[in-house]
């Protein structure tokens, strides 16, 4: 009981913050919020005059808000659809697309594992939990499916780009952070999880998809099948304080917080 | 400054009395918030379909909010890492009140306590990295992040609270009651089991309840090691996911306001109705099994 009020206690103080008075809304993808988040606090140390308010509603709301003009900068994890460019129009907002970065989500298992390739459709049938041992993939021992929790940017992309509408199977062990899929994919021989390609390291071990090495060069050519751009949307070309942020994102430092945060930078 | 002692004693009484309102104005604000933010979620879905729904998808379209999974998995939990704290906090407190010597309890008493004062989260990531690949090498299981894991790792939280508070209340028997006992020909086992133990129920009662209400609330130690699988488990060492741990993984970053918030806001309500019956229960017990002094028996 203790903790769920120290919880709510902390979420009020959070939720307060997140109202006061600003001069840009950032609002969209939960993919694209952690990269936001750590170029708006490097943006803000630079320019204090500035006050930035981010929230992640979600890629669809995010353009919803900006074609409300209730936003200033939209995160998105998906290009904007034809309705939603329609819909713009008819309220005289000019969405401008800018890519920041590149989201590229590697499936892990244990460095044990003799397994060094999958296909996106075994990895849906793991997720899916219709393929429960490694021998009918050619290993030993019962699959472990570790997923992220549902609300997370990592997850929705693999629901996105591997799941494609189906479900993660409830069996599936959930992790509320990346970190926490790389500990416990490292500590179980059996276990296969993903992450976003800034969270490879010797602990675990990245599998080919459809013969694609999972590295920033083939995310880049989007040949690695789980990558995707990540974008912005501006009203118009951008302008004033909104520029100068989108600038900043765009630039040598931005792009090394793109890649802090675990996606891979443009360029 | 001539204050009469009278207008001292007011002061000072209304100053004493400001400090208990202030706790108390501080949880009606935040069960009213609970209530506000988590009641709005029945609009969209059935209290039936709520808590006794099987599937948890709360983020896809349509979203599922189907929480009894999660109670499922917070009473297997709590059910399981009792069966284990109980006896052992118990027994603990009658060998430390009753049989060892005062110089052993005066190193074991402060050494258990001090097992409270280990964060959750130094629990959570032993169990994560020590006791899971352990268990899972063990039994040959597919993963040791598991529900009994969980379970061993609430234990642990709750020997120190059940042992604490039941060592108390029996150290408190009245002396006249065993020595009546013994003088009657009773054995030391005898006393313990029919006379110490029966005086001392309301506190050992009290102490389980603390020590229940503890592990079905605590978050940390099951976020790490349930495994965190949404499904009613099955054997104990079934992945799962308790109500806590779903709240503290999700809650950053559901949209604010949004059905799935809400949602969340809304476990927070049963698990807070959860640790509310457990606590009416404990002061029910310790009002009726109280002992009021040796005189009266």
């Amino acid at each position: 009981m203790k903790k769920l009020i120290g919880m709510i206690a902390a979420f009020l103080m959070l939720a307060s913050t997140a109202f006061a008075e600003t001069a840009i809304k950032v609002d969209g993808s939960t993919t694209v919020l952690p990269i936001m988040q750590k170029v708006v606090e490097a943006y803000m140390k630079a320019h204090p005059d500035v006050k930035i308010s981010v929230s992640g509603g979600g890629s669809g709301n995010g353009i919803k808000a900006l074609i409300d003009g209730a936003t200033d900068l939209a995160m998105a994890s998906r290009a904007m659809e034809q309705k939603e460019i329609d819909l713009a129009k008819t309220k005289n907002v000019a969405p401008n697309q800018i890519v920041c970065a590149i989201d590229a989500i590697v499936p892990v298992v244990n460095p044990a594992n003799k397994l060094t390739e999958t296909t996106l459709a075994q990895l849906k049938d793991l997720y899916m939990g219709k393929i429960t041992s490694w021998k009918e993939l050619g290993g030993e021992g019962p699959v472990v499916v570790i997923s992220r929790d549902t609300s997370s940017g990592t997850y929705e992309t693999w629901e996105g780009l591997v799941m494609k509408k189906e479900r993660v199977f409830p069996g599936a062990l959930m992790q509320a952070s990346s970190g926490a899929v790389v500990q416990a994919v490292s500590k179980n021989k059996n276990a296969i999880g993903y992450v976003g390609i800034g969270y490879l390291d010797a602990s675990t071990k990245g599998l080919k998809v459809d013969g694609v090495e999972p590295t920033a060069e083939n995310a880049k050519s989007k040949k690695f099948p789980i990558s995707r751009d990540l974008y912005l949307y501006t009203n118009g070309a951008p302008a004033g304080a909104v520029k100068g942020l989108v600038d900043f994102l765009l630039g040598a430092e931005g792009q090394k917080l793109v890649k802090e945060a675990g996606f891979v930078p443009l360029g | 400054m001539a204050l009469s002692r009278k207008t001292k004693d007011n002061l000072i009484r209304n100053a004493f009395f400001l400090t208990a309102l202030s706790s108390i104005v501080a949880l009606a604000l935040i069960m009213i918030y609970l209530f506000v933010e988590g009641l709005p979620i029945f609009k969209v879905v059935s209290v039936t379909d709520f808590l006794f729904g099987n599937l948890w998808y709360p983020t896809s379209d349509p979203p599922e909010f189907g929480i009894f999974p999660l109670i499922a998995a917070s009473l297997a939990v709590t059910v399981l890492s009792s069966a284990m704290a109980i006896p052992l906090g118990v027994m603990t407190a009658i060998y430390l009140a009753e049989i060892s010597s005062r110089r052993t309890r005066n190193i074991f008493k402060p050494i258990v306590e001090l097992l409270a004062a280990l964060p959750s989260v130094v629990i959570g990531f032993f169990g994560m990295v020590v006791v899971a690949p352990f268990l899972q090498e063990t039994f040959d299981l597919a993963t040791g992040l598991n529900l009994f894991n969980a379970a061993v790792m609430l234990a642990f939280m709750s020997v120190p609270t059940i042992c604490s508070v039941s060592e108390d209340a029996i150290y408190s028997v009245p002396p006249e009651l065993k020595e009546a006992s013994l003088a009657l020909g009773a054995t030391h086992f005898e006393t313990i089991a029919k006379v110490v133990l029966p005086a001392s129920l309301s506190g050992i009662s009290t102490a389980v309840m603390l020590g229940m209400s503890r592990a079905i609330g605590e978050t940390m130690v099951v976020l790490m090691v349930a495994g965190g699988a949404a499904m009613i488990p099955t054997s104990v060492f079934s992945p799962v996911r308790p109500m806590p741990s779903s709240i503290a993984a999700e809650m950053a970053e559901a949209s604010f306001r949004g059905n799935h918030y809400r949602a969340l806001f809304a476990i927070g309500i049963v698990l807070f109705l959860f640790t509310l019956v457990f606590n009416l229960v404990a002061s029910h017990v310790a009002e009726k099994h109280k002992q009021v002094g040796a005189a009266t028996l």
